[in-house]
């Protein structure tokens, strides 16, 4: 395949990402989804759009978030590395973020445009927690009604997450069908919407569904990579020479990679779940998957050979998910960006090492990028940078961490 | 004229019954339906997230799914009715996934090998017809659209466009089998519909009672009666096909005679 001119001018006006992507719904939800198009391009011409996101993502979120560099993990993984490897390891700390990650990036622009196609009343889907904390936060800081769909199996592993949506003034529905994760509760956010259409607003988390969430989740979550670039550049005179996030839908990841997307000397890593195994359950669509559709958009799933559905699975109930957005399908197909996947004790490991040597508790969807750094550092040179997407904070998961290690609480 | 004009081409509204493959006695429930005074039969194709279904035709899907149901079990089927019977129309209706998962033209020449006469495809809305429309076309077989409340004037002609078989208004904005629409909403949009495409019109979401297909008939070229026949299916399983002639019974003599002038 020739290379584009650009790998950043994606998607086309149907929204669709080489062959992935789309606009696969249900007609009810079809002018809708026209008329959010329509808003979503009008909002992007605005100025007073962007300085309003830009002012709440500064005195609310508490942007920019920090570019770290992390000595001690960095010393830690150069102990066995051959001599002259290990490469320098940056972190862009959004898990600095007000609630705690950087869904609420994503969740600030769209409640922005909700209030402006004037609708009154917010539904989401969660599976950690983290989008679901993140929406209920902007409809409380905003007055709008809140209901969160959430897997019923995610709201026994989550429970510290359903209580601060609870406090937040959201309404949490456990959603028994399915696996009982957050396919289940995306399906039932669906529902909720296509029976709601005329007042609901969908605050989709990840980027992912139909066209044009894919893209303005991205632009909204490009932030992350927009601050990271300059931040580089100012601290080190130069870019990194990898970037490393993990990907459940993808969010942050596409969030970090689409600045640097034309800058050809950088390199980018996404990591996927890969659960008890790529050959037992998994959450890796693109190693363990084929094209499909699904919730809106086609792109890799986990299916079988009929195109059921699989269900996925990883320890981090934010990546278990049996897609991925279509940009990162199209990012993987013509070759731009390389995933890997990581395992649930992998990312534990990695989950321990980042608490030990740095004093920061990752949740475990970054320690499934800091798993993959381990294994990358030591083979890279030592004035090698990578910068990987600290993307969460860890305390709605210690519970998951002690019971996977044993530990009594 | 195809097996589904002649279906509408009667000289009543047709009764428009859907069952989903795999859940119970399916080949027998498909007999009763035709034997019951069906017009025209909708074949679901269950798939693991029926994202606009409400809870009668998702546990359907997932009882159907548990006991194995395949691609290739529902070609069967589709099979067995055409050589049993060869004049009633048989609509295959899901989701995209199972559809496209081996090609749309695999599908497509499936169907026609299988005597099937059309397909509703529930999340491949005009927009992404490519993902499957030519390849039923080429085959001969109707692509069948759906229309909403939401699908106002402007949005029509997208939607007729490349339509063939007949429209399903789905008369209420929701999942299947939930409530039903006020009849003069349905009036309404029938009118609306009729005005714009010579295609028959069937009318279908939370259309339970013989009565309320009756009001519908009285507008409608078709009724569409889906959850409650799948749920008779989920509560009598292996002996519902006796159940389910009863009730279609009902619904097609109050179907069939709506247009009549009381004597």
């Amino acid at each position: 395949m020739n290379a584009p001119n650009s790998f950043r001018n994606q998607p086309d006006e149907r929204g669709h990402f080489g062959q992935f992507g789309g606009r696969y719904v249900a007609e009810t939800l079809m002018p809708l989804i026209l008329e959010l198009d329509r808003e979503y391009r009008a909002a992007k011409q605005d100025p007073a759009f962007a300085a309003e996101f830009d002012d709440l993502l500064e005195h609310y979120v508490g942007r920019p978030s920090p570019l770290y560099y992390a000595p001690r993990l960095t010393e830690a993984l150069r102990e066995g590395a051959p001599a002259g490897k290990g490469a320098q390891i940056w972190f862009k700390r959004d898990e600095l973020n007000h609630t705690g990650a950087h869904k609420i990036n994503n969740c600030v622009g769209q409640i922005l445009l909700a209030i402006r196609m004037g609708k009154t009343r917010i539904i989401a889907e969660t599976g950690a927690g983290q989008h679901g904390v993140a929406t209920a936060t902007v409809a409380a800081r905003f007055g709008l009604p809140c209901v969160i769909y959430m897997g019923a199996r995610d709201v026994e592993r989550q429970s510290p997450n359903v209580f601060r949506m609870k406090l937040l003034g959201a309404q949490v529905i456990p959603v028994e069908s399915g696996a009982r994760t957050l396919k289940d509760a995306m399906n039932e956010a669906l529902r909720d919407w296509v029976a709601n259409v005329h007042d609901t607003f969908y605050i989709i988390g990840t980027a992912a569904g139909p066209h044009p969430y894919p893209e303005l989740v991205r632009d909204f979550q490009s932030v992350i990579g927009r601050e990271a670039r300059e931040q580089m550049l100012k601290r080190t005179g130069r870019l990194p020479d990898v970037l490393v996030a993990a990907i459940g839908g993808g969010s942050n990841a596409i969030g970090l990679f689409h600045p640097f997307l034309d800058d050809a000397e950088v390199k980018m890593l996404g990591v996927e779940a890969a659960g008890h195994g790529l050959d037992l359950q998994h959450a890796a669509s693109l190693a363990g998957g084929a094209p499909g559709v699904l919730h809106g958009n086609k792109t890799y799933l986990l299916q079988d050979e009929d195109g059921q559905i699989a269900e996925a699975h990883s320890i981090s109930a934010g990546l278990d998910y049996p897609g991925i957005g279509p940009e990162h399908a199209w990012l993987r197909d013509v070759g731009r960006v390389e995933y890997t996947s990581v395992t649930d004790v992998e990312a534990l490991d990695a989950f321990q090492l980042l608490c030990r040597t740095e004093g920061i508790i990752p949740a475990l969807e970054p320690a499934h990028a800091i798993a993959a750094v381990a294994k990358l550092a030591p083979t890279m040179d030592r004035d090698a940078i990578i910068l990987a997407n600290l993307c969460g904070r860890g305390d709605k998961d210690i519970f998951t961490v002690a019971e996977a290690l044993g530990a009594q609480l | 004229m195809t097996r589904i004009s002649t279906a509408f081409a009667k000289p009543h509204p047709a009764l428009v019954c859907f069952v989903t493959a795999g859940d119970g006695p399916t080949a027998a429930i498909l007999d009763v339906l035709v034997a019951g005074g069906a017009d025209v039969i909708e074949l679901g194709m269950p798939f693991t997230d029926p994202m606009a279904d409400g809870p009668a035709i998702q546990a359907a899907n997932l009882r159907s799914l548990g006991a194995g149901t395949t691609t290739a079990d529902i070609f069967a089927l589709a099979t067995g009715f055409r050589a049993r019977h060869p004049a009633t129309p048989l609509v295959l209706m899901g989701y995209a996934n199972p559809m496209v998962r081996r090609g749309a033209e695999w599908f497509a020449a499936h169907c026609a090998a299988a005597g099937v006469d059309g397909v509703i495809c529930v999340d491949i809305p005009p927009e992404e017809d490519d993902a499957l429309g030519p390849a039923l076309r080429a085959k001969g077989i109707a692509p069948i659209r759906l229309a909403t409340p939401t699908s106002d004037a402007a949005r029509l002609p997208t939607i007729l466009d490349g339509s063939a078989g007949f429209v399903y208004y789905v008369s209420v904005a929701g999942i299947t089998g939930k409530q039903q629409a006020a009849q003069g909403s349905i009036d309404e949009a029938v009118a609306r519909l009729k005005a714009a495409t010579d295609l028959p019109v069937a009318v279908g979401f939370g259309v339970r009672t013989p009565e309320q297909a009756a009001a519908i008939a009285r507008v409608a070229d078709g009724v569409v009666v889906g959850s409650a026949i799948v749920e008779l299916v989920g509560e009598h399983g292996d002996s519902a096909p006796g159940k389910v002639r009863e009730y279609v019974s009902a619904l097609a003599n109050a179907v069939h005679s709506a247009r009549k002038v009381p004597a």
